[in-house]
């Protein structure tokens, strides 16, 4: 690898533009230590500050557990929550408190490895008896090492960064870009990942500015170095003029003041000109955007990914504790809609080493792996139902590719009725059902899949990736996912079709909803919802306000002629152009 | 200093639930309290001695008691051993 010199030219480096905004900041480089833990040598001097580490990691583990403990009391009774008492009674227990203090003493080794160390050793005399309940003693021992481990991690991370910083990093996953608190960061810079990998669908929803597919930014920038960030335009500038930081500066005033014009229409409705309404609502996948989402104007949440609340977990959250989230969810919107999507996960989280899939796109992911773990996925519709009192939520599920599914997955939610039901507990009975269309299969069956349910929901993240066959984490293909392929256009005119013809309405949660260049083709082409990442949501509106609904057909008339996305690209832009030239258009 | 010899009854044996129930059992009481199995000694009051000590069902243990409750200490924890820690045989 090529080591900086000291020679301080500017280097602009032309990344993936991931999420707007302009930044000019210090540096913090991350790299995330691999799974084996970093050995670090500890000085003496550093062996108190160790201790208190451990100490702070195990108290807030503590508190987890201890919440975690209560719910399971109240709700399940003191013998299925007995587990979450021996977690606790494990972090309380002298041997592994007095162990760990002794060796750092001694040993001069950091906390982390200490840690994997002693509960290394618990484990192996755990399988020393090779009794069926061997596994779930290792599994609560690892469950507790796990907690620690994470609870060390934020603490580290977090009490390394002063002031805020741009976040430079090789790869950054999206769990671990929600490690940093939103105070500390100016902006993400990676050198990996395309504009809709989950990483940049974050940063988006975090109105923090981004840039992905930087090529060797990590190795060419020192900590502290002064950067500049431009997520509109995917640039990342190292060791600015004084020359060019005044031109960004310039360039970032303005787009505060255009931001601010657009605070103007939160409390308008998503209308246009000659009286057309749609629904403009927000995709949402954190606690923390709730607030957001209401300053933005939306109508409602069109898809809560609920997979977040499996970030950083080991095991799947009860049904307690999702049923407060959501509940949450519910309250925060009421009286708009919230559609919660079930779980969207990838068979390679529950699957051993040995088994992982070498194609997962292609395999065992979405709502096959949830009818394949029907407990899990009670808890997932029980907490939902719960949690819907209010009457305003609706359940979606993903990655559909047959009825069949939706069929076992409709006889679950009964299910979950009855036991509820059982157990006198209310919920709203008539609580709505929709679908993802992200699969081809399930874009051409879209008519049947509209009889079974009030809804569809096109997922073009997921359905552009299987139509043209390119993976959009893929920097080297990641030019080819082309959301304006006239294979797409037309595959998204038949669902809207196929779904109005079945009267159920038909909405969109990928990004190419939130893309402006698309807004009004997508108007024209029928679209009923816009589900979008809240930071756009008033470029959309503001869109949608300054059109009629006629032309807006009619440019979707003129697309639906067009044989290249070239063609299409360059008609849009110079649309928009005309029309709306303060809106930057990538 | 008071000795018992106890026998694991219950099928599942020494898993976190009985290990749970010992360990706060054992926190009530002043004395110390040691759990032997096949020349292993381990600390009565750590949970993670306890875990670790992966006791099936039909395994024989020492329990020793060593302090001013110790009486009250054996008598109870014997109990509980015997009864199974109310799981099924």
């Amino acid at each position: 690898m090529e080591h900086p010199t000291h020679d301080k030219r500017e280097i602009k480096i032309r990344g993936v533009p991931a999420a707007p905004g302009i930044v000019i900041g210090s540096v913090y480089v991350f790299r995330k230590h691999d799974p084996t833990v970093q050995v670090r040598t500890i000085t003496p001097g550093q062996v108190n500050g160790e201790i208190d580490r451990f100490l702070h990691a195990v108290e807030r583990s503590k508190k987890e557990l201890r919440k975690i403990f209560e719910y399971a009391e109240k709700k399940l009774g003191p013998e299925q929550s007995q587990i979450f008492e021996a977690q606790l009674m494990i972090l309380d227990d002298p041997t592994l408190v007095d162990a760990i203090r002794h060796r750092l003493k001694k040993e001069h080794k950091n906390v982390e490895v200490l840690i994997q160390e002693e509960f290394a050793k618990y484990h192996q005399l755990v399988f020393a008896s090779k009794d069926e309940y061997a596994r779930e003693r290792a599994n609560d021992l690892d469950d507790v090492r796990n907690r620690i481990l994470r609870n060390l991690e934020e603490e580290k991370l977090v009490s390394r960064i002063e002031g805020s910083r741009i976040i430079v990093s090789p790869n950054l996953a999206a769990a671990d870009a929600l490690i940093f608190s939103r105070n500390d960061v100016l902006a993400y810079v990676t050198e990996v990942g395309g504009a809709t990998s989950h990483m940049a669908l974050l940063a988006r929803a975090l109105k923090i500015p981004a840039v992905v597919g930087a090529h060797q930014v990590a190795s060419l920038v020192q900590p502290e170095d002064t950067i500049i960030v431009d997520g509109h335009n995917g640039l990342v500038v190292l060791h600015p003029t004084p020359e060019t930081i005044r031109h960004f500066e310039k360039r970032r005033a303005q787009y505060h003041s255009f931001e601010e014009t657009l605070s103007g229409l939160r409390d308008l409705p998503a209308e246009t000109l000659d009286g057309h309404r749609v629904h403009l609502a927000a995709n949402v996948e954190l606690e923390q955007e709730l607030d957001f989402i209401a300053v933005q104007g939306a109508d409602g949440i069109g898809l809560y990914r609920s997979e977040s609340l499996l970030l950083g977990r080991e095991v799947f959250p009860t049904e307690d504790e999702q049923y407060e989230q959501y509940r949450l969810i519910s309250e925060a919107v009421f009286p708009r809609q919230a559609i919660i999507r079930t779980f969207d996960i990838g068979g390679d989280k529950f699957m051993a080493a040995a088994d992982r899939e070498s194609n997962p796109f292609l395999g065992w992911r979405g709502i096959r792996v949830m009818l394949d773990k029907p407990r899990v996925f009670l808890d997932q519709l029980r907490a939902i139902l719960r949690a819907s009192t209010l009457k305003n939520l609706a359940i979606m599920f993903p990655m559909v590719t047959s009825i069949k599914e939706v069929q076992l997955g409709k006889q679950l939610i009964a299910q979950a009725k009855d036991d509820l039901r059982a157990r006198e507990i209310p919920f709203d009975d008539g609580i709505k059902l929709g679908v993802m269309i992200e699969v081809p299969a399930a874009a051409i069956i879209a008519d049947h899949l509209a009889r079974e349910v009030s809804f569809l929901s096109i997922g073009t993240n997921d359905l552009i990736q299987y139509l043209l066959a390119v993976d959009r984490g893929n920097d080297v293909v990641s030019d080819l996912f082309q959301e304006f392929h006239p294979a797409v256009i037309r595959f998204l005119r038949r669902i809207i079709e196929r779904g109005k013809q079945e009267h159920v309405w038909v909405g969109m949660c990928g990004e190419m909803a939130g893309d402006p260049l698309a807004t009004m083709l997508l108007l024209g082409l029928g679209l009923d919802e816009f589900s979008v990442v809240p930071t756009v949501l008033p470029e959309i509106k503001k869109i949608i306000r300054s059109v009629h609904f006629t032309e807006a057909r009619h440019v979707a008339e003129r697309v639906l002629t067009m044989q290249s996305e070239d063609e299409i690209k360059a008609f849009l832009k110079h649309l928009m152009k005309l029309k709306f030239p303060e809106i930057p258009i990538g | 200093m008071i000795e018992r010899e106890v026998t694991i009854r219950n099928r599942a044996g020494l898993h976190t639930r009985p290990a749970a129930a010992i360990v706060k059992l054992a926190a009530k009481y002043k004395a110390e309290f040691w759990i032997e199995k096949d020349g292993t000694q381990i600390n009565g009051k750590s949970i993670i001695g306890v875990m670790t000590l992966a006791a099936e069902q039909g395994s024989k243990l020492l329990l020793r008691f060593e302090g001013l409750d110790e009486a009250d200490f054996a008598t109870a924890m014997t109990e509980l051993f015997e009864g199974g820690f109310g799981e099924p045989a």
